[in-house]
């Protein structure tokens, strides 16, 4: 990697080299996954980086998982629980930051000290007593109780990222939102959030893609089959099917697919949300 | 707002939805634990024991022989991440962020993509290409005439931890390279013009004008490392069961602490000494943490463009 000028030919070849080396590194393993699923068993074994053709396409892992599994409904599990925490972390984070980045008030230094505890100390390490407490309510086995933890993991980095955002939002609009006689909610809702959307949606993606994926809490909390999300239901189905390579590969290519369509959905806006200064 | 105004009734309604569920379901049950583990749990009900868990856990040879097994494989887990994926993701950002770079955006996204996936599917997917059965990585190995080089690594004791820990790399990589990303984009044009006037330019311009200027944002992935590390438990349940084997050889803290609670195989599951064994990473986190706030990153020096 000898670099003089800005743009010399040898150079820029070494640079995309090298990052073509590190993507397929990155993405090796996804297509490995991806080919083999739609693949008959013995084309499985035969030749695994062999793309499927006429002779080897199969879709019999798909039938049984759609079959076997009830993948259905850990997917809508899922996307109850992911969407219920993030609506609940950005409404409610919101307001918080908005509380503490927009009034002066006594308590407001060490209420953002509180909050921020949360953004080093690991929920999972208060396991013991969430599981005790979400039984002594009945809460157990339910979306609830997840929906209730990943809020609470959420929401410390989300009023840590969307309060110094609302610090960039210009006086002198929300003063002139008070002179027309606005209140406060007004102000908030109407002139504040539409400002702060792109930092919102970056904190969508880094709320979201923890929640969707965890399998400690769902494992813990709420393992029964009707509560199931997609990441313990794949877990539980690979356990139950270990030599069904087909249905095994088809559960993990279902598993994939949502949180792919949704980064590339978000991509652009979570690479905004990062470079204009949102994470730093 | 100077003069003494009637009580703003909108600040704590403002706060108090986020409020709530941030203490009732995580500070309250954080403390919980931490008292939980001061007490046991007999046939006859449960009685305060003060620093009897403790005791056990350090001073009982089983327990002893199993804390810093998962102790010292933790440290190991994290140094093995820190001086491969931080490294690698510093350089990866360098690269994306050389100005004109064609295809930048296209190479981000995919780089990325491992760290949004599943632990189940990164834990499967690598059990599957390292696996001596199915064998992509054997088969592939032989294509270049070096079969001989494959071993079963995640099956072998001396081997297993390296390779849980590599995993773990390249599913995390996308994050320091996202957050140095943007701290490079972040350094203004001015800066680096007047580097290159003054004839510093590629690698040199690199080490001596970037590496500085991005040195807050590298403490705060060291940190990020540190808790998420002192704190997995996912990747190791997926590839290697909660016995974290083979021999106990992957077994971090948080498999630890799952398998006291919960219980496995023959022995019984233990909510007293789990908690125990949650205080005890609560302890290293927080002492992590403090380290980093006011060891390092008060002296470092932030630029202000």
């Amino acid at each position: 990697m000898a670099m003089s000028a800005r743009s010399s030919l040898p150079r820029t070849v070494a640079v995309h080299v090298a990052l073509i080396t590190y993507t397929l590194i990155a993405l090796f393993p996804v297509f490995v996954i991806v080919i083999n699923s739609m693949k008959s068993r013995k084309a499985i074994f035969r030749e695994p980086l062999a793309l499927p053709g006429p002779g080897t396409f199969d879709l019999v892992g798909f039938q049984t998982v759609l079959s076997q599994g009830n993948f259905p409904l850990y997917f809508g599990n899922s996307l109850i629980v992911t969407v219920a925490s993030l609506a609940i972390v950005l409404v409610f984070g919101a307001m918080a930051a908005f509380a503490l980045s927009e009034y002066r008030w006594r308590g407001n230094l060490l209420m953002g000290l509180y909050l921020a505890i949360g953004i080093m100390i690991p929920i999972r390490l208060g396991t013991v007593a969430i599981l005790k407490g979400m039984a002594a309510v009945g809460l157990t086995n339910t979306l609830t109780s997840l929906v209730l933890v990943y809020s609470a993991q959420g929401l410390p980095l989300a009023i840590f990222i969307l309060s110094e955002f609302m610090r960039t939002v210009s006086d002198d609009l929300k003063n002139a939102g008070r002179i027309d006689g606005l209140s406060e909610y007004r102000i908030f809702f109407t002139l504040v959030v539409p400002l702060i959307r792109p930092a919102m949606a970056t904190v969508a993606v880094f709320t979201m893609i923890p929640i969707w994926n965890d399998l400690w809490f769902p494992l813990i909390l709420a393992p029964s089959e009707a509560t199931k999300t997609v990441t313990l239901g794949a877990q539980t189905f690979i356990g139950q099917y270990v030599t069904n390579w087909n249905a095994v590969l088809a559960s993990l290519s279902l598993a994939i697919l949502p949180v792919l369509v949704l980064y590339l959905v978000f991509s652009r806006q979570l690479i905004r949300g990062i470079t204009s200064g949102a994470v730093k | 707002m100077s003069e003494r105004k009637p009580f703003r009734w909108h600040i704590p309604i403002f706060l108090a939805p986020a409020v709530i569920i941030y203490t009732a379901v995580m500070i309250i049950p954080l403390f919980a634990t931490l008292d939980l583990s001061l007490y046991t749990t007999g046939d006859d009900g449960i009685h305060f024991v003060g620093l009897d868990n403790f005791r056990t856990l350090f001073g009982d040879p089983r327990w002893a022989k199993t804390f810093w097994n998962a102790f010292w494989n933790n440290v190991w887990f994290f140094l093995i991440n820190m001086a491969v994926q931080n490294p690698i993701g510093i350089g990866l950002a360098a690269l994306l962020s050389l100005p004109g770079l064609r295809f930048a955006a296209l190479y981000r996204s995919a780089i990325f993509v491992p760290t949004i996936l599943s632990f189940v599917i990164v834990g499967f997917v690598w059990k599957l290409i390292l696996s001596p059965i199915w064998g992509i990585a054997p088969g592939m190995l032989t294509a270049i005439g070096m079969r001989h080089l494959f071993e079963p690594w995640l099956g072998q004791e001396t081997t297993a931890l390296i390779t849980v820990s590599l995993i773990s790399v390249w599913q995390f990589i996308g994050i320091p390279m996202m957050l140095i990303y943007a701290a490079l984009l972040s350094i203004p044009e001015e800066v680096i013009e007047a580097a290159e006037v003054d004839g510093i330019t590629g690698m040199a311009q690199f080490w001596r004008i970037k590496l500085p200027l991005i040195l807050p944002s590298i403490g705060i992935i060291s940190i990020l490392t540190f808790v998420g590390n002192f704190n997995a438990f996912d990747l190791i349940y997926v590839t290697q069961g909660a016995l974290a084997g083979p021999d106990f050889s992957t077994d971090i803290l948080g498999t630890f602490m799952y398998r006291t609670f919960f219980g496995f195989q023959l022995q019984l599951g233990d909510p007293n000494m789990g908690a125990t064994i949650a205080t005890v990473m609560f302890a290293i986190i927080l002492i992590g943490v403090c380290l980093y706030l006011f060891g390092i990153q008060r002296r470092m020096r932030r630029y202000q463009f």
